[in-house]
């Protein structure tokens, strides 16, 4: 089973997905992943909350909107509060008081949000602390040390993170030591049976580059692979290639985190393309701009448009700030400098994106899926053909045609 | 509305306003206080984390301040600023002014007074002033008046004899549009009582007032800083006295718990709730205890242990309090500090808030640290609980005849040391820690629960 470099490799990990429904036109599957702090049906939207907080609203809010996975993160963790800090709270779990699932990336898309702090090397990512100046290593030993630690149920490979506009030979040297550097968080992980380790594929927009990754990656016997180092400046054209290739080639069994995706319609054609996972700042960081996100794009309510609107943000949606507020008195809010404006739009937003994905997941399981994305796209272009182009090909490629 | 008073003891009025509200059937227990809010909102506080606070104030405080420049948003929805805020089951009363911004000198006139929001300065006159009110229809409104006096240091005579003209000419005016409009007569008027410090005028503007069909009063001007209340204090009980006894007295700028005791003795009823806000806004927690039950053991500990923390004095660095209201009081600890950081214990141990229940003080002092607005929220939360917990303690002590009790109690807090430095070992006679004991509180072990609202089993069977 073990490929040549991999004497390390796990003996048959958890089989932690259980598959309820495809989609028999698509790739889109519907299906539970059974994690240790409770079941998360998929395609599933993680919200991030990456200091322990989701910005603003209580774990008592999140779990009210249905939330059962969130995000967390190892770099802004390891420095604030630290591992130590942590452990000692009874894991990450205890220390922001969230009795469901917690996700932690491992701190290598800090590589590229924070380039100018941080260097790389065959050891690991040196960055210069933003806080005090200190230089800190972040080893594939130490990120997995640091999420043993946090006790997250799924954590995340250290990989080495390029930006998908950079070109040559660093993308190869990059791909290659994800790899080796896969090997070494799987040998570095402490409590395989009680946290579920992820392979991060790389490759860049090469495709060559992506399916040798996917190629050995795969060898590696890990609860689940995410694909990563999309979702940055890359063309949308490219990028849902790099997506659908890497869902051909990745195991039916095994849940697929698309890692940093998050608009609306780049969720519903990745979850065509048979994407279980996702993960994304930004509704919750819109919602701190004033924007409400809605079927048929976003509103951005500190607009005088919005001064006399009193209807909800939306009025099909089962939040608390639709059900209690109107647009006009949350414009209101925004141009005061009370923070409960961004608190209630944090709320909705992520209610929007929960619901979507509820939604996108009935249909999978009552098989109209197709006639799914025809509507969602009809809503938000105004006519399915009006879609984006990319998003057209796309389905088109996984045989959902929208005209 | 009716104002029935159950007892009054030392000058304190315990006892209840009946048939409050457009339906008439709210109650409203006093000695009591308001919930403050911004722009019609709780600060940091969404429908759902408001709903989480216990004991939260029947009557909601809203400023004119900040909704003065959205009269013809109010004007087209029609249906009330309560509904607009989304609280349209709340007693609503709208001040003038916000309490925790001070307002710039120099802008009242014979025929308008100004209020400043975030676009600047509504200046309004009388009619003006009516017709906001008709568009918010609140269920009390303080009535138009020159409160200009207090912001300045001394006040002349002329100026004080000005303050009650102008106040009674606008009140007067208002109660006139009043009597023409059918909406404002469902609200009710508060007069307000001027005069600076000037004895004589504070006694006229009361009198006056107090001949008008008012339906209660605003005690203004008496803000400040601590010294300058203390002065105030003898002005107090003499306008107190000219009042009737079956209206209710508000008072506006005074929220912290010992200034508030030493105005309930004076015969004030109602007061605003934003001293709890600006303690959050600092990043601090109310700690101070205001469980006066007596228990002859505990008192001989707590005096004791006075005696002992006084003999300390010399080694612990004192911080003292000025008066300027920003500074930390001795009612709250910092959570921003560094001691705090591996504190598992509740903010209050015994607090039975959301946070005190599911949060630590490290948790807290992290949000702080990396500037997360959950720690706004968390703070808030726990400090209008602790601090509507403190009137409810007024009002039982009040019943049993109490209040001296706690009133030494908060009295001996308001001038007691910070907490002690980490490290500091206590004396023996001090180790049995009552549980009246908020500042020095034993490390918990890390077995933090969980909340499980479903009873979810940490983890996955099988």
């Amino acid at each position: 089973m073990a490929g040549a470099a991999t004497q390390v490799s796990l003996e048959s990990a958890p089989r932690i997905m259980r598959l309820v429904a495809e989609c028999s036109r698509s790739r889109a599957r519907a299906g539970e992943l059974r994690l240790p702090h409770g079941t998360v049906a998929t395609p599933v939207f993680m919200p991030v909350g990456t200091q322990a907080t989701m910005k603003g609203i209580t774990t008592e809010q999140l779990d009210a909107l249905g939330c059962r996975i969130c995000l967390g993160n190892t770099y802004h963790l390891g420095l604030r509060p630290g591992p130590e800090l942590i452990q000692k709270a009874n894991g990450l779990h205890g220390f922001m008081n969230w009795p469901h699932n917690l996700l932690t990336d491992s701190g290598g898309f800090q590589m590229v949000s924070l380039v100018s702090l941080s260097e790389v090397t065959e050891e690991g990512v040196r960055f210069r602390s933003p806080y005090d100046g200190n230089e800190t290593l972040l080893s594939p030993e130490k990120s997995v040390q640091i999420q043993n630690a946090l006790g997250s149920d799924i954590i995340m490979q250290l990989d080495d993170v390029v930006s998908s506009t950079v070109t040559g030979p660093r993308v190869e040297e990059a791909m290659y030591r994800s790899i080796r550097w896969l090997d070494r968080c799987i040998a570095a992980h402490q409590r395989p049976d009680k946290q579920n380790l992820f392979a991060i594929i790389q490759g860049g927009l090469d495709a060559d580059l992506r399916a040798t990754c996917l190629e050995e990656m795969t060898k590696r016997d890990v609860p689940g692979f995410a694909i990563g180092g999309l979702s940055g400046g890359e063309s949308k054209a490219q990028f849902w290639r790099m997506v659908a290739l890497s869902t051909s080639r990745l195991p039916k069994d095994k849940p697929r985190y698309l890692m940093g995706v998050g608009y609306a319609t780049d969720l519903v054609v990745c979850v065509a393309l048979g994407c279980d996972m996702f993960d994304c700042v930004f509704p919750t960081r819109t919602a701190r701009f004033g924007s409400a996100l809605v079927p048929t794009g976003n509103l951005q309510l500190r607009k005088k448009v919005f001064e006399k609107d009193f209807s909800p943000i939306d009025p099909e949606c089962t939040c608390p700030t639709c059900q209690n507020h109107s647009r006009a008195f949350l414009h209101t809010l925004l141009h005061s400098d009370n923070t409960a404006a961004l608190h209630h739009l944090t709320v909705h937003n992520i209610a929007y994106q929960l619901q979507l994905m509820s939604a996108i997941r009935t249909s999978i399981v009552e098989k109209r899926f197709p006639d799914f994305v025809r509507d969602f796209m009809g809503t938000m272009y105004g006519d399915p053909t009006l879609c984006p182009t990319w998003a057209t090909d796309a389905l088109a490629s996984v045989g959902i045609t929208l005209g | 509305m009716k104002l029935s008073l159950t007892k009054v003891v030392n000058g304190c009025r315990l006892g209840k306003i009946k048939n409050l509200g457009k339906t008439r059937d709210h109650t409203m227990d006093i000695p009591g206080c308001l919930l403050y809010t911004k722009t019609g909102s709780a600060p940091h506080l969404t429908h759902h984390t408001l709903h989480n606070i216990h004991g939260v104030p029947a009557m909601v405080q809203l400023t004119l301040s900040s909704l003065a420049e959205h009269h013809e948003v109010l004007t087209e929805y029609k249906e009330g600023v309560g509904k607009f805020i989304g609280m349209p089951e709340s007693l609503l009363y709208c001040s003038l002014h916000d309490p925790v911004s001070p307002c710039p000198a120099g802008y009242v006139t014979n025929k308008t007074v100004s209020v400043w929001g975030v676009s600047g300065r509504v200046e309004m006159t009388v009619s003006k002033f009516m017709a906001i009110q008709q568009a918010l229809q609140p269920d009390w409104f303080q009535c138009l008046s020159d409160g200009e006096v207090s912001c300045k240091e001394a006040t002349s005579i002329k100026r004080a004899r000005k303050s009650v003209d102008r106040s009674l000419l606008f009140l007067d005016n208002c109660l006139r549009l009043q009597e023409e409009s059918e909406v404002l007569q469902k609200s009710v008027i508060i007069g307000v009582i001027e005069g600076g410090d000037v004895m004589e005028e504070r006694l006229r503007s009361a009198r006056e007032t107090a001949k008008r069909p008012v339906g209660g009063f605003l005690l203004d001007g008496f803000q400040g800083n601590p010294t300058t209340l203390e002065t105030r204090l003898r002005l107090l009980s003499s306008v107190t006295a000219e009042l009737p006894e079956d209206k209710p007295r508000l008072i506006s700028g005074i929220s912290r718990p010992d200034e508030v005791l030493e105005c309930i003795e004076r015969g004030v009823d109602l007061f605003e709730s934003f001293f709890p806000y600006q303690v959050t806004e600092r990043g601090c927690a109310l700690t101070f205890n205001f469980d006066y039950q007596p228990n002859p053991e505990e008192t001989l500990l707590q005096q004791n242990g006075t005696q002992e923390e006084i003999k300390c004095v010399d080694h612990i660095k004192k911080i003292e309090t000025t008066g300027c209201n920003q500074e930390i009081t001795s009612f709250e600890i910092n959570l921003k500090e560094k001691k705090y950081q591996e504190d598992f214990n509740p903010l209050v141990r015994g607090c039975s808030c959301y946070c005190c229940e599911n949060h630590t003080r490290a948790y807290i002092h992290h949000l702080l640290v990396t500037n997360e607005l959950l720690a706004g929220v968390l703070l808030m939360m726990h400090n209008f609980e602790h601090y509507f917990g403190f009137f409810h303690s007024i009002r039982e002590a009040l019943k049993s005849d109490k209040l001296a009790q706690l009133k030494e109690l908060i009295h001996r807090q308001s001038h007691s040391l910070q907490p002690l430095p980490p490290g500091f070992k206590r004396f023996s006679c001090l180790s049995l820690l009552s549980n009246w004991d908020y500042r020095h509180l034993p490390p918990r072990s890390a077995n933090f629960c969980i909340f499980s609202r479903d009873g979810v089993s940490p983890y996955w069977p099988g």
